[in-house]
């Protein structure tokens, strides 16, 4: 008989379900795979060394660059480690719309999972579906920062300005116009909080609809019921955190354990997964959503009823108001210094983290006292995630390693950062 | 958690003792000082010990502490040059790799940071050791300890050129296949050493030296001591290090 070897194959970097720029070496014994070594980095632009060459406030739009599914969360953790070296802390106001806006990342997040994991296993509708509502989110983004994904809007000290008392609309064209317009217009009538208010009502009834699409479609899970799992233990030792780690079972969740921002108010669950198979973890994906529902209601309640600061008022670190520089010296000098040198951020470490949609996003910030850092480290959840592809995928056919590359929620601005 | 970490120095300390060379506490944060030769048992007592635990590794993070401290603008004194104060200096922004400053045998450059992550405990901790030698910054791998370092470490070689003893894999995994020199470190210029175009006369892509842009710094580099950190220095100066 003759002897069969093992060969190689390239997947990616140029495939639509490498998620952007990951090329795979697979070494395959026919349809099984017996190791694979993911090279990554093609989408590396330094963005730590960037951030050293520039002041602090300077690299936050760098941030959104790093995830750019889950934006705001990755702002958070770099604006928390500076205001931990400053010694300052956000206004009850903008720890509140912080946690409203951590939250409607992590529900754009994982639309977007949800659509294009289901596209890669073969499910076209429920792209279609999710991008619906990802739409109407990606406008709050743009009501309140005037950017649809790169919003820099979470500052050192607060967050940039108010939420607005207007929601945008949708303006006539040929082809919306009359009752389809009105209708389209419905929720945006009132300001920020009113549109969210209607959206948080209706999203759990568009999550049943995802459920339908997929919980029980027999393909689905086919898919992905028993592949790639991992046990608590892999999960541990290849310090995996987020969906990945309680898909497999372990209750972990940052803003439970370690509460930041105003996440120890909240009233939410944590789900947790059985099996630790991607089936578990798409279950944990979706109630995520429903819970990140709650604590958006939740604020969008509070922030109702307590109108306050957002910017906390040191103007060593804040700017002044634009009407106060008309008249102040005082402030003039603050915005000036303020924008052209930066601020001098004290001497020290030290590591903050988020639970971003993905997992814990971190930043450890050294400063040597001077208003460039000297050293930013951001820890990317996926990378931590996709070091652990080979031992995951050993075994599995082919078609599974695009299953696990869904599952493992990758996104390669942070992992290439 | 503050009163958490403080009993964890103290666990860390009378756990260690003398195989740690400081632990350090500011804010919540519990760093601990390790010797390249201490740096395996620290980190096997630190995830087996019952009290202890850190079952997680979350980042290893690679430090190039060449020109810290260092300014581009001085503001202690004043000059009689007025504006251009801020146009000399050593950033990395201000070279390129053919007048990359060459480093001479310097002091203990090179440094690691490790975040660790106690899920049973809720903690965390940061573990940190200096690279001995500058030519050759060398520490313990933990690969064997946390199957995380793998990737991490592989990082931190390719970014700073720290050699890790034992890594099974110790290759690079940022940077472009072929690449020349380790680009996070303080004396590798920010534009770069090489940038590739398509040439029409040989008919494929090239790698030539970086002359689409010239090194420049916008912003000087500049660290004030005035009163607003008055506050912070007295705070940091409270947080005594629990020296062992």
């Amino acid at each position: 008989m003759q002897e069969i070897k093992n060969y190689t194959i390239n997947f990616g970097p140029q495939h639509p379900a490498a998620h952007g720029v990951l090329r795979l070496v697979l070494e395959m014994d026919g349809e099984t795979v017996m190791r694979a070594d993911p090279h990554i980095g093609l989408l590396h632009r330094g963005t730590e060394k960037l951030a050293e060459s520039k002041p602090f406030n300077q690299s936050i739009g760098y941030m959104d660059r790093l995830d750019y599914v889950s934006m705001m969360c990755n702002e958070h953790a770099y604006v928390r480690a500076i205001e931990k070296l400053l010694g300052v802390e956000a206004p009850p106001r903008a720890r509140y719309i912080r946690t409203l806006f951590d939250e409607i990342t992590r529900i754009l997040n994982h639309l977007m999972w949800i659509g294009s994991n289901g596209l890669d296993l073969g499910a076209m509708a429920v792209f279609l579906y999710a991008f619906r509502e990802r739409e109407e989110l990606m406008d709050c983004y743009e009501a309140v920062s005037g950017a649809r994904m790169h919003a820099t809007y979470y500052r050192p000290g607060g967050v940039y300005r108010d939420l607005p008392d207007k929601m945008p609309q949708y303006r006539e064209s040929r082809w919306h116009k009359g009752k389809d317009l009105t209708q389209r217009n419905a929720w945006r009538e009132g300001s920020m909080l009113d549109f969210l208010d209607a959206f948080t009502a209706d999203f759990p009834h568009k999550v049943d609809e995802y459920e339908t699409l997929l919980t029980d479609n027999r393909i689905w899970k086919q898919r992905t019921v028993g592949i790639g799992v991992v046990s608590p233990e892999q999960a541990l030792a290849w310090g995996m955190s987020g969906p990945m780690l309680r898909g497999s079972g372990v209750e972990w969740d940052l803003r439970k354990k370690q509460p930041y921002a105003m996440y120890d108010q909240m009233d939410f669950d944590i789900p947790v997964g059985v099996q630790g198979d991607c089936y578990d973890r798409y279950l944990v994906r979706v109630e995520e959503m429903r819970q990140s529902n709650r604590i958006i209601r939740q604020c969008v309640s509070w922030l109702r009823a307590n109108p306050g600061l957002v910017m906390i008022e040191n103007y060593k670190v804040a700017p002044p108001k634009r009407e106060e520089m008309k008249e102040s010296m005082e402030a003039l000098i603050h915005h000036f210094k303020l924008f052209t040198e930066g601020y001098c951020v004290p001497e020290g470490e030290t590591y903050c983290a988020v639970e971003a949609p993905k997992g814990e996003f971190g930043c450890y910030l050294i400063s040597d006292g001077a208003n460039k850092p000297f050293r930013v480290k951001l820890r990317a959840p996926s990378f931590a995630h996709l070091a652990s592809m080979n031992e995951i995928v050993r075994g599995h056919m082919l078609p599974d390693v695009v299953a696990m590359i869904g599952t493992y929620d990758v996104v390669f601005g942070e992992v290439d950062r | 958690m503050s009163a958490d970490t403080a009993t964890l120095a103290q666990r860390i300390s009378a756990r260690l003792g003398d195989k740690i060379a400081g632990v350090h506490e500011w804010r919540g944060e519990t760093t601990i000082e390790v010797l390249p030769e201490n740096w395996l048992a620290v980190a096997r007592t630190l995830r087996d010990d019952a009290d202890l635990h850190f079952e997680q590794l979350v980042d290893v993070c690679g430090i190039d502490y060449l020109s810290y401290g260092q300014v581009e603008w001085d503001t202690t004194d004043v000059t009689s040059t007025g504006f251009s104060r801020g146009v000399e200096g050593e950033g990395a922004g201000r070279f390129d790799w053919a007048e990359r400053p060459r480093i001479g045998p310097g002091h203990k450059r090179f440094a690691v940071a490790v975040q660790l992550l106690s899920i049973a405990h809720n903690a965390r901790v940061c573990m940190r050791c200096h690279a001995q030698d500058d030519s050759l910054p060398l520490v313990p791998s933990l690969t064997g300890l946390w199957s995380a370092a793998d990737w991490f470490e592989r990082e931190a070689f390719d970014l700073f050129g720290i050699v890790f003893d034992g890594h099974p894999d110790l290759r690079r995994i940022l940077t472009d296949y072929g690449f020349v020199g380790h680009p996070f470190r303080k004396d590798f210029p920010l534009i770069g050493n090489v940038e590739v175009r398509y040439d029409e006369v040989q008919q494929r892509v090239i790698y030539e030296p970086v002359t689409s842009v010239e090194p420049r710094v916008l912003v000087p580099r500049v660290i004030r001591h005035d009163s607003r950190y008055v506050q912070a220095q007295a705070e940091a100066a409270a947080a005594i290090p629990a020296q062992k």
